[in-house]
């Protein structure tokens, strides 16, 4: 059924889900949400699978026309999020009724945020995923005059995140890295300063990957033979400004690779907005699976008590 | 078989082939992920094969870094790289003309006639090292020397999906309409990547192509066929 009408499609809103698996060989991107801690909450809170597909708001929200009366969440950076002009809460599920308007004010923290709707939405799934890939035809941004659709179940409103829970983001981050594979191919000097400077977020920042501006000196050989990219590899081309790959990246590159930045930092990264300043610190592999499988563990209990 | 192991982050590993880039080294890494895909071991959800390495992705969840590199280790022991067949696919392109714009001058600069070109360029068979850069992007070894090219000082800003280039000792197919800055000889009416076909792609990384030259009136029929569902594409499976 129809859940909205698109009244103002907002500056770059899409749908995304957890990505597309399996097509990496053959040079897809994996896309799925930048922040997927927040998206997976979202759709707990709606009492949905953790990788139902929501829509991506990008700094400046769309307006939606409510067209049924149903459960909604919105997760992930203070956009603003208001229905009817009142402010409702982050991270905690709400009814819209019916002829009600759901539209994003001033970005006040972080620069994406997920709406995710009871029985999540039915779009059209390519490869496996619903998940907008613009370049390769595989979806689009939303366009006014679009309708979303969706089945969504009855059900009560008023799920939070418990406020201990809520992910800080901040305009000055510090991430974890493990190091590799191609850290070997830069001095070892590069290397230190490059974990203990503060690099800043450039405009050209995108799905992609986020450009950052360093102060960064290095001048090794930057070309590497090519080789696959994961999710929060960060390159290291020759003149010092590093790139963080994130989930629209290539799926294969020739460029040295310092080190990669773990799972469940990367929503800090992708909420910076430009002029944000990052700051990298290295952990073993160990640990940063320490750290995926705590915050996986987190998201099962509490899509234990949802579902 | 000497292989190495580096995290990428904590949910993948890339598992380096301590050989020189080489046919028969991507005959192995074919192998390689033939095997792994054979095993379906828990917790491993995708790979992607390129020149010298292989990236892994896993879910840490379910399979630690060191569990995954001990698995890969036992698993190489009983790898059986005798390539036991080989995927010859034909690409069908209308070389020159509006599809080609850059053929003239690629035979000029080697001194050849665009006739040479196309002669040089159908006759080789390409290996697919790697699948990347764009969905269905096959990067190519095997050109001749002698049709080889620097990339065009100016990319340009669109190349239409389908155009077969050629850039330093490499020649390639556009999948998507795409910036770019290969020399364009020709043009395919395949589609090398469908994400609304059940098998989005026509290739994979370890087949060979080779470049057929066709007429325009012949590209506008093999379009219809597409077009319809009737093309089949020429696909040779060898055994050796």
């Amino acid at each position: 059924m129809k859940l909205f009408s698109v009244e103002k499609p907002g500056l770059y809103t899409t749908y995304q889900d957890l990505g597309r698996v399996g097509y990496l060989k053959y040079g897809v991107p994996a896309s799925g949400a930048l922040d997927r801690f927040a998206l997976q909450v979202g759709n707990i809170l709606v009492g949905n699978e953790r990788g139902a597909a929501g829509l991506e708001v990008t700094m400046q929200g769309p307006e939606l026309l409510a067209e049924e009366t149903f459960v909604i969440a919105v997760t992930g950076g203070d956009l603003s999020p208001m229905i009817n002009g009142r402010r409702i809460p982050l991270w905690k599920s709400v009814l819209i009724k019916k002829g009600q308007v759901l539209e994003f004010g001033q970005p006040r923290l972080g620069v994406r945020a997920y709406l995710t709707v009871s029985g999540g939405f039915h779009a059209q799934s390519y490869m496996g995923s619903r998940s907008v890939y613009e370049p390769a035809g595989l979806g689009r941004r939303l366009e006014k005059g679009d309708e979303l659709v969706g089945e969504p179940r009855k059900q009560k409103a008023g799920t939070g995140l418990f406020f201990t829970e809520i992910p800080d983001y901040d305009r000055d981050v510090e991430v974890r890295v493990v190091k590799g594979p191609h850290h070997e191919q830069i001095s070892d000097k590069a290397v230190s300063d490059f974990f203990a400077m503060t690099h800043e977020v450039s405009p050209q920042s995108n799905r992609m990957g986020y450009r950052l501006q360093s102060d960064l000196e290095t001048n090794h050989e930057a070309n590497v033979i090519s080789d696959g990219v994961p999710l929060g590899g960060i390159q290291l081309p020759g003149n010092g400004q590093p790139i963080i790959l994130l989930a629209d990246r290539q799926t294969t590159g020739g460029y040295t690779r310092i080190g990669t930045v773990i799972g469940p930092d990367l929503p800090l990264v992708a909420q910076l907005p430009p002029g944000g300043k990052i700051r990298f610190s290295e952990v073993s592999v160990e640990e940063a699976q320490e750290a995926a499988k705590q915050e996986e563990q987190k998201l099962r209990i509490w899509e234990r008590f949802t579902r | 078989m000497n292989l190495t192991f580096h995290p990428l982050g904590e949910a993948a590993l890339k598992c380096c082939f301590q050989e020189d880039v080489s046919p028969a080294l991507t005959d192995k890494i074919q192998a390689f992920c033939r095997k792994l895909r054979s095993k379906e071991i828990i917790g491993i959800t995708e790979w992607v094969p390129a020149y010298d390495s292989v990236a892994i992705y896993y879910d840490p969840w379910k399979l630690s870094y060191q569990q995954l590199a001990d698995f890969l280790l036992n698993m190489v022991v009983e790898l059986d790289v005798n390539r036991d067949e080989s995927k010859m696919v034909t690409i069908p392109t209308h070389y020159g003309g509006d599809d080609g714009p850059d053929l003239e001058n690629l035979a000029a600069a080697n001194n050849l006639s665009t006739k040479d070109v196309i002669n040089l360029h159908t006759s080789g068979s390409y290996l697919i090292n790697m699948i990347g850069f764009l969905p269905g992007f096959p990067y190519l070894s095997g050109l001749d020397e002698r049709i080889a090219m620097p990339r065009l000082e100016n990319p340009r800003q669109s190349v239409p999906a389908g155009s077969v280039g050629i850039a330093e000792s490499q020649t390639g197919i556009y999948p998507l309409d795409s910036p770019g800055g290969w020399h364009i000889i020709g043009r395919t009416p395949l589609k090398l990547f469908d994400a609304e076909k059940e098998e989005p792609f026509l290739f994979e990384q370890g087949d060979y192509l080779q470049f057929k030259a066709i007429s325009e009136d012949e590209y506008k029929q093999i379009q219809r066929e597409i077009e319809n569902g009737t093309y089949k594409l020429e696909r040779k499976e060898e055994s050796e």
